[in-house]
């Protein structure tokens, strides 16, 4: 058994009692990676004499923080000073980056080992990780599916036992999709729980850091080391963080479910329906009550979010003009040839067509009928959820409308990529916390269980995980490499 | 109906600074057209009467203390530059030839 099936709680005992040191875990993850990252092609940088040198700090000096010598991974679009950041593009090939992400910072104030980072869609744009400009990641359950995007290879890390938790981040589903793919718990906390300081920005009203573990245990303890406001993010919220793992009480008995009609409509899988039922009725069992309710909005979510998220990329993303930082363009002829011809020469096809499609809608004459209409059109998916939060605890649903898919399968038209965001997008645009927690399999491939909860109320939505993922044997599957 | 030209297209790209063929141009239309086309249900939705949502927290003007902090040493913010000089970033000329 791989020392990454275990829960950092037994890691820790076991590094107390002295049957383990830090430098055995790193080990593991390099080992693992030498092993099966040929096939899993999850990372594109790994900094081993940093780990290794940290590793032997933290065996001379013992245990101390809370994340003490667990090996963990970051995607490449959170800045890891003097370790190389790309973003998967080519604009940030060779981006060697001057400072910490505050999320780096915390991990190393709590004493993880950062063993490298991680390959995603470029620029976080895209679902199935096919998007990034150097390697397409694998799945590990099958590897000629998509692990998801655009986290997908935060996910695989974790999968395929590389290392035991990974940083991701989630604009529009981009952790919990992959961690459905996957197999393993994916989290994206409440906007703004999360200091977003460091990471780089795609839509910065939706972008939210967040973690994917293989248990829920795992996945509180680490949100813990994560949160809080920071005086770098003005959008990270001056809320207290409580103590999420004292949430896991395992006691769900009274506990009010909404399951929208929507979310289990038109174009999911049996399977996939089959799989929440079924993980409905094991709550049931617990005492949990549940009712089907509308956000009648849905349908129109992935609709402004493309509008949304387009909008802000193309402010966000004009940045990367070739002049201070990234790729330049040879020969320009003056500065505005050298800004597009660097553009276009260093951004990939999706990432050009949603700033195209940002600058359209942001633009004269279309400004108000489609930018402000999505604005407006946010409001009342906001509104939906506030309307099912006054009588329920948390909704449920699946995190995804079917399983992983096929490489290639969906790259040649974007509104079929785009439409596996379905479940999560709605979420994003609301801004509150969800999970997804393995809940069954379809043809081998894992499926996921989305536990939606209230803004700041990431305890009641771990606590609704827990009791599910201690009933069920889900979490313990591993793909055989 | 299209919803976007072709010409359309192009000084979309121009305003983003993105340098763009022909033959792209032709293909970023269709699938940009077509994108638009699925944005337009928001039209089934009447929203008069209602605020835009920019930023999902009750937040607004976050201030910090206007207290001066030490920046970025030169060196360092040079490191990442594609060309610099005598500690200044270099560009082609921005006046014509």
């Amino acid at each position: 058994m791989g020392l990454f099936e275990n829960k950092m709680s037994d890691l820790h005992e076991r590094l107390h009692k002295k049957e383990l040191c830090v430098s055995d875990l790193v080990d593991e993850s390099f080992k693992r990676i030498a092993e099966v990252d040929g096939q899993i092609q999850a990372f594109l940088t790994l900094d081993e004499e940093g780990a290794r040198q940290m590793a032997k700090r933290l065996d001379d000096q013992g245990k101390a923080a809370s994340l003490f010598g667990m090996p963990i991974a970051l995607k490449d679009n959170m800045v890891t000073k003097g370790l190389r950041t790309t973003c998967a593009s080519k604009i940030l090939e060779n981006f060697d980056p001057i400072y910490d992400a505050t999320v780096v910072k915390k991990l190393h104030e709590a004493e993880a080992v950062v063993i490298g980072k991680l390959n995603m869609d470029e620029f976080a744009m895209g679902s199935s990780n096919e998007n990034s400009a150097f390697q397409t990641t694998r799945n590990p359950w099958n590897v000629n599916t998509v692990p998801g995007g655009s986290s997908g290879a935060s996910a695989a890390a974790v999968a395929a036992g590389e290392v035991l938790f990974s940083l991701g981040s989630d604009t529009g589903g981009s952790i919990r999709q992959p961690a459905s793919f996957c197999g393993v718990v994916g989290m994206k906390p409440t906007y703004g729980r999360v200091s977003r300081f460091g990471l780089v920005a795609f839509a910065s009203s939706l972008d939210q850091i967040g973690h994917i573990t293989r248990t829920v245990e795992d996945n509180a303890y680490l949100l813990q080391s994560i949160s809080g406001v920071d005086p770098m993010d003005s959008t990270s919220a001056p809320m207290a963080v409580p103590n999420f793992a004292s949430a896991l009480t395992g006691d769900v008995k009274g506990l009010k479910i909404a399951v929208p009609k929507e979310y289990l409509g038109e174009g999911v899988s049996e399977d996939v329906r089959q799989s929440v039922l079924e993980a409905l009725r094991v709550l049931e069992k617990q005492g949990a009550v549940w009712e089907e309710v509308s956000l009648p909005h849905s349908k129109y979510a992935l609709a402004a979010y493309y509008l949304l998220s387009s909008s802000e990329a193309s402010a966000n993303l004009s940045r990367f003009d070739g002049v201070r930082f990234g790729y330049r363009a040879a020969d320009a002829a003056n500065l505005i040839d050298l800004y597009k011809k660097s553009r276009a020469e260093g951004f990939g096809d999706e990432v050009k067509r949603r700033i195209m499609l940002g600058t359209f809608a942001l633009s004269s004459g279309y400004y108000d009928a489609y930018y402000k209409k999505a604005q407006k059109v946010r409001t009342l998916i906001k509104k939906d959820f506030e309307d099912v939060f006054t009588k329920y605890d948390v909704i449920v649903g699946p995190t995804t409308p079917t399983p992983a898919f096929k490489i290639g399968e969906k790259t040649s038209d974007p509104l079929t990529m785009y439409a596996n965001d379905i479940l999560t997008i709605p979420v994003n645009l609301a801004g509150v916390p969800a999970i997804s927690v393995p809940c069954g399999f379809s043809n081998g491939l894992p499926l996921g269980l989305q536990i939606i909860g209230k803004h700041f109320d990431e305890e009641t939505v771990y606590r609704t995980a827990h009791a599910f993922e201690t009933a069920t044997d889900f979490h313990k599957k591993k793909p055989v490499l | 109906m299209s919803r976007i030209t072709l010409e359309e297209v192009k000084h979309v790209a121009n305003l983003a600074r993105l340098a763009i063929s022909d033959e792209e141009a032709d293909k970023f239309r269709g699938q940009l057209d077509a994108i638009i086309g699925f944005a337009e249900q928001l039209n089934e939705l009447d929203t008069e009467g209602i605020e835009p949502t920019s930023h999902v927290l009750d937040m607004k003007n976050v201030m910090r203390k206007d207290i001066p902090e030490k920046g970025m040493p030169r060196e360092e913010m040079l490191k990442n530059a594609p060309d610099h000089q005598d500690g200044f970033i270099k560009v082609p000329p921005i006046l014509g030839e």
